[in-house]
């Protein structure tokens, strides 16, 4: 059953410094921004969120840019706020991280990319949200901001369980930083169809002097696959770093696949990133 | 809560987190935007807001105060391209049931002069027929827009069909 929309209140702060002294006060307050996920939520009936602060018109969370710590390579920092449409648009992302442009090329359709975020992708927290292993493999930090101030936190220290993360209720993802990424990037997602599909299995890999290797929809979070990454950093073959992956994974049955399939899917997509990194 | 829809300016007493999608059936009256699936699979309640196609069943109402808002009704008076594309779903056979066919308009007018089956395609990509395939959609668009001005020109026929294809035609 949808929930009554009059059950539901919205808090509507001018900017982001009256968004986080709201949530200051009131941390039981949900933020939504392209509402993609939210909005589903509600009308089936499977949210219990009735209090909602709104984040879209808060131009602070949106932007692109290329930073230049001093000492420190560029990094690329991309506000919370910016959506699939502006992620596919944007030269800088398409040059340094252009498998997140293809992850949000396949996010959705047209309306769905007009809408969600990269900082929704990342709040949402589900195993299944396409850009998190591009995020996992790339080594990003999130940028967390309370009233009391900003932290940063590292990618693959940032959930906790399913649908869980360290964001403290009072905190806002307000940004997501991309370290330069050496070596060949690689992303492949498997779905039913190419748009408007929830996957079945992800994978993200980075070759380069570093291995980094990340999955969706095979666990509760997103994997970081540590030991076959290690494996084929060393010279290992291809079959013991799937027999090491095959460990890391905990896929399970769901309406969307079987727990098996993914397991061999995600070994055959292990073989196919490193044939194609070569 | 003031919205521009259609061109006119309206003054609602609705909830802030009703969906865009009801507020236009019921509270407008607007019936012409469709429910298909309630969850942004389908795009059948497609409408643009600000030029930009979105579902309207998951955009909640106080996100578009003081937006322009364009459903299927005044898709004809807003976006130039609308009346030769919802002409050419009639002629080549683009609507069956019709209840995708609103949404199908909306995110077609988006498109510009003269692009190709892939880009139509991706504009589409997320709205969804249950009835003809696609195949016949995608020949309305293509039938609906105008060709591209630099082709107009010149006088050749639009038959770009990779945007491969259509970078080598154009050259």
């Amino acid at each position: 059953m949808p929930v009554d929309a009059r059950a539901l209140a919205l808090q509507r702060p001018r900017s982001l410094k009256a968004a986080l002294a709201m949530l200051a006060t009131a941390p039981a307050l949900t933020p939504i921004a392209g509402c993609t996920d939210v909005m589903v939520g509600l009308h089936f009936g499977t949210s219990d969120q009735r209090q909602f602060i709104d984040l879209w018109p808060l131009d602070e969370l949106r932007g692109i840019t290329l930073d230049k710590p001093e000492g420190l390579s560029p990094r690329l920092r991309i506000g919370a706020l910016t959506t699939y449409t502006e992620i596919i648009a944007s030269p800088i992302i398409r040059k340094r991280v252009p498998r997140l442009v293809a992850a949000a090329r396949e996010v959705g359709g047209a309306q769905i990319q007009n809408r969600g975020t990269l900082g929704g992708n990342i709040a949402n927290a589900s195993p299944a949200g396409d850009t998190l292993p591009v995020l996992a493999a790339a080594d990003a930090r999130i940028v967390l901001r309370s009233a009391g101030g900003e932290r940063r936190v590292s990618f693959s220290e940032f959930y906790t369980g399913y649908r869980t993360s360290v964001r403290q209720p009072d905190e806002l993802i307000t940004a997501i930083e991309i370290p330069a990424i050496e070596g060949r990037q690689w992303w492949r997602k498997v779905g039913t169809r190419r748009a408007q599909a929830i996957s079945k299995v992800m994978m993200a890999g980075v070759r380069g002097p570093q291995v980094r290797i990340a999955l969706g929809s095979v666990g509760p979070v997103v994997v970081l696959a540590t030991g076959a990454a290690k494996v084929l950093a060393h010279g290992g073959s291809v079959a013991d770093a799937q027999a090491a992956l095959a460990r890391e994974i905990t896929p399970i049955d769901d309406v969307r696949s079987a727990g098996e399939y993914r397991q061999q899917v995600a070994a055959n997509l292990l073989a196919q990133f490193w044939k194609e990194t070569e | 809560m003031n919205l521009i829809i259609n061109g006119k300016r309206r003054r609602l007493d609705v909830p802030p987190m009703a969906r865009l999608l009801d507020v236009l059936r019921e509270s407008c009256g607007l019936t012409g935007t469709k429910e298909g699936c309630g969850e942004g699979e389908c795009g059948a309640c497609t409408v643009l807001v600000d030029g930009v196609a979105v579902d309207s069943c998951l955009v909640p109402v106080a996100q578009v105060e003081g937006c322009r808002i364009v459903t299927i009704e005044g898709a004809a008076a807003a976006k130039k391209n609308a009346t030769a594309l919802q002409n050419a779903f009639v002629e080549h056979g683009g609507a069956q049931c019709g209840i995708c066919t609103p949404g199908m308009i909306m995110s077609a007018c988006t498109l510009k002069a003269g692009c190709s089956r892939d880009e139509i395609k991706t504009a589409l990509a997320g709205n969804l027929c249950r009835c003809t395939g696609y195949i016949s959609i995608f020949q309305s668009v293509e039938a609906g827009l105008p060709p591209s001005p630099r082709l107009r020109r010149t006088g050749k026929s639009r038959l770009c069909k990779t945007k491969k294809g259509s970078r080598a035609r154009r050259r």
